[in-house]
């Protein structure tokens, strides 16, 4: 038999506020939460002052050559005189304006959006928007010259495979998450195949057999433009995973909104797009902004089949022998890019899960 | 007529064979083409070329190759390199993704808020573009050998890797090895034996002593009984480089770096997240029946945790092991790196490598997922 004693109760809890109040509590609760507290303070210390004085106190922003960066710190003139490169790849100047009106274009398809109630409009006027921007970019219409792929790069190229990635890969996504969730035996295996195949293995391997044995595939003479190729892979990539998330979607829907469903006479598809997908997708959206994320960045990987992007770009303009030992800034300025860009991106999705949240209690 | 079409069973049977039907199409008109183009190119085909000499050279293989080994060989190194990157990724992911978890969730406001910082930061930033940044911002900045880092004349860092002595692989050093494997053992048995008997008597006991002197004991009696003959290779500078030592190579280290703090994130996070799924309640029940804080912790809110956040944790392994396959940007001969980069450009035959280097990555996910079944199945709460 086991002999307890009787401890001591425990004291209340102080209810003093205040600043030292908090800085107690906060920061300086225990001898080891002091000793975490200075540990904090000096990593702190080691790495911000030194990154300010070397991107904003010595840095040299003015200027046109490598002889006007004269301070120890970063040399950001390099940025200057590369960011037409940086954002629009080998994209001929005088033709810029195209994809600047696109990137206008969007601001007017988001107030768009905002305004319009419905959803076939919307579907109609992304996909109007999808078009017009292609054909503006690539030119060949109504007086435009073209402007072949192969000289499409930096910041343009990489929102444009993230963005025509996910867009064509959306809808095959969703009928692949209808089959994986279909009665239909053998839709059902091949959905499974489809996705377990595609999760199973990295980008690069799709990426690479989109670029060597995709042409293989296809008779003789029909050729595949480099980017389509390379489009090609990361849709097929991106709807396996597309899919995954909406199947989590629909799994979350109760049966009796399937049943009735059945029961007041819908056919499969109209029970599928009326009922449960609009709130099944309701469910999948923070989670798709995800996957939109991992695309972001995973499209760096089309630099190692050869396209230049934003990340390729900047390892092309720190190779250039003028401008050699300016790689770091490069590299900062693209982290910063990309960062911001996941970033926004991974707040908006919290504040979605957090709109859609109706369980309330913590 | 139309009845039958109205009738669902029929409508699926029809559909279903329509899918059939128009899959084989198009995988027939595929199968077609590949073999005129592949006729016309004249392209080899089938397995032969795994017999062929490869005729380059890899500078590091964990088993003995060279020039004139076969390209079936350039897939065992490079399957190989593979492992070992996923294995260093894996154990320091898990170290630091741990570590960043915890403090995440410290009552410390600035420490909570670091690794926050921490968090946000790395995962928001492309794996590839961390490896390039690793690869030729941090380690070409290093020294060159003459200069190198020097950590107590035993361990050098410059622009050509890591260098650290070697121990010599003889009966002393597999004597201490197995000694860890059998205190490592002991301790394991020891602490069940102890919670059981706290459980039917109440009795504490401390295996914590006892365990830091098995592991410094048992060692010590294998070293002597191995015959005391523990010798290390130390790095030392000839000429323009390091001689002796192990060394790792600077794409090794970029990528290993890359893929732990990248990797670490999302373990953070999963170990938050599975902490914080634990409901409220869970705590307070454990407050009001007087568990001091590290008690609640232990018996209460970790068991349940750790049920939850296992399954990401796995996933993000897998996901580990599939990004190393970004290796192929720095150039550390892994299978995409070595197979489907270089024995590729070599051999031409397409399907072939790039087909097996992707049931490469299959199997592992197949196991993987595997492995994530039966942890699944274990954990299952177990109700009445």
């Amino acid at each position: 038999m086991a002999v307890y004693s009787k401890k001591e109760a425990r004291k209340a809890p102080s209810n003093v506020k205040g600043l030292t109040f908090w800085l107690r509590e906060n920061l300086f609760s225990s001898p080891f939460n002091v000793a975490l507290t200075l540990l904090g303070v000096m990593l702190l210390v080691w790495v911000i002052p030194p990154f300010i004085k070397w991107a904003y106190l010595d840095a040299n922003f003015a200027g046109s050559t490598r002889e006007d960066c004269t301070g120890g710190g970063a040399c950001w003139v390099f940025i200057r005189m590369k960011i037409d490169m940086f954002m629009y790849g080998f994209y001929p100047s005088e033709f810029r304006w195209r994809v600047n009106t696109v990137y206008g274009l969007f601001l007017v398809l988001v107030a768009a959006f905002r305004y319009l109630k419905s959803p076939v409009l919307k579907i109609v006027l992304a996909h109007v928007y999808f078009i017009a921007g292609f054909l503006l970019v690539h030119g060949g219409l109504a007086g435009l010259e073209v402007v072949p792929t192969d000289k499409w790069g930096g910041l343009m190229l990489t929102i444009m495979v993230a963005a025509v990635g996910i867009v064509s890969a959306f809808p095959l996504g969703v009928i692949l998450a209808l089959g994986r969730a279909s009665h239909l035996p053998i839709i059902r295996s091949l959905s499974v195949t489809y996705i377990e195949f595609i999760r199973g293995v990295p980008l690069i391997t799709i990426l690479f057999m989109s670029s060597v044995i995709l042409p293989l595939f296809f008779p003789e003479g029909m050729n595949f433009d480099k980017l389509l190729r390379a489009l090609i892979g990361i849709a097929m990539f991106e709807a396996a995973y597309i899919a995954e998330n909406i199947r989590g979607g629909l799994q979350s829907i109760p049966k009796g909104q399937y049943e009735a469903a059945d029961a007041i006479g819908l056919s499969y598809w109209q029970k599928m797009f009326l009922v449960i997908l609009p709130q099944a997708l309701k469910v999948a959206i923070p989670n798709l902004v995800g996957v939109s994320i991992a695309l972001f960045q995973d499209t760096t990987l089309v630099l190692i089949i050869g396209l230049f992007d934003l990340l390729a770009m900047v390892r092309l303009s720190a190779a250039d022998s003028y401008w050699l030992g300016y790689e770091t800034e490069g590299y900062v300025f693209v982290t910063f890019i990309f960062w911001f860009f996941c970033y926004m991106m991974s707040n908006f999705s919290q504040k979605l899960e957090k709109r859609f949240n109706t369980n309330l209690r913590k | 007529m139309l009845a039958l079409l109205r009738n669902q069973k029929i409508r699926g049977i029809i559909f279903q064979l329509l899918t059939v039907i128009g899959l084989v199409a198009f995988l027939w008109y595929i199968g077609a083409n590949t073999v005129a183009n592949i006729e016309q190119r004249g392209i080899q085909t089938g397995f032969g070329f795994l017999e062929g000499t490869a005729g380059f050279g890899i500078d590091q293989s964990p088993i003995p190759y060279t020039e004139e080994d076969t390209h079936g060989r350039v897939f065992i190194v490079g399957l190989l390199n593979t492992m070992i990157i996923a294995a260093v990724g894996i154990v320091f992911s898990t170290i630091v993704g741990l570590l960043i978890g915890i403090l995440r969730l410290s009552n410390n406001w600035l420490i909570a808020k670091l690794a926050k910082a921490y968090i946000d930061f790395f995962r928001n930033i492309p794996l590839l573009l961390q490896i390039l940044f690793w690869y030729n911002v941090v380690l070409r900045a290093m020294p060159n050998p003459k200069q190198s880092y020097n950590f107590f004349d035993t361990i050098f860092i410059n622009n050509r890797g890591l260098y650290f002595p070697q121990p010599e692989y003889n009966t002393t050093f597999f004597a201490i090895l197995i000694s860890f494997a059998v205190a490592f053992t002991c301790v394991y048995l020891l602490n069940r034996w102890a919670n059981r008997r706290k459980e039917a008597t109440g009795k504490d006991f401390f295996v914590l002593p006892w365990g830091i002197a098995l592991f410094l004991l048992l060692p010590a009696l294998a070293y002597w009984i191995g015959g005391a003959q523990l010798h290390f290779s130390f790095p030392e500078l000839r000429g323009f480089n390091f001689k002796g030592g192990k060394v790792l190579s600077p794409e090794f280290l970029a990528l290993a770096f890359a893929l732990t703090i990248y990797t670490a994130t999302f373990i953070a996070e999963a170990v938050r997240s599975g902490i914080e799924a634990v409901s409220h309640g869970q705590k307070e029940a454990a407050a009001s029946m007087g568990f001091s804080p590290y008690q609640s912790l232990k018996l209460v809110i970790l068991p349940q945790a750790i049920r939850i956040a296992i399954p990401p944790i796995i996933n993000q392994y897998l996901n580990l092991t599939k990004n190393s396959s970004l290796a192929t940007a720095v150039g550390y001969p892994e299978i995409v790196t070595v197979f489907a980069g270089t024995s590729l450009n070599q051999v031409g035959q397409a399907i072939e490598i790039i087909a097996m280097t992707m049931l490469v990555y299959l199997i592992i996910s197949l196991l993987v997922s595997a492995l994530l079944n039966w942890f699944n199945h274990k954990m299952k709460i177990k109700e009445r």
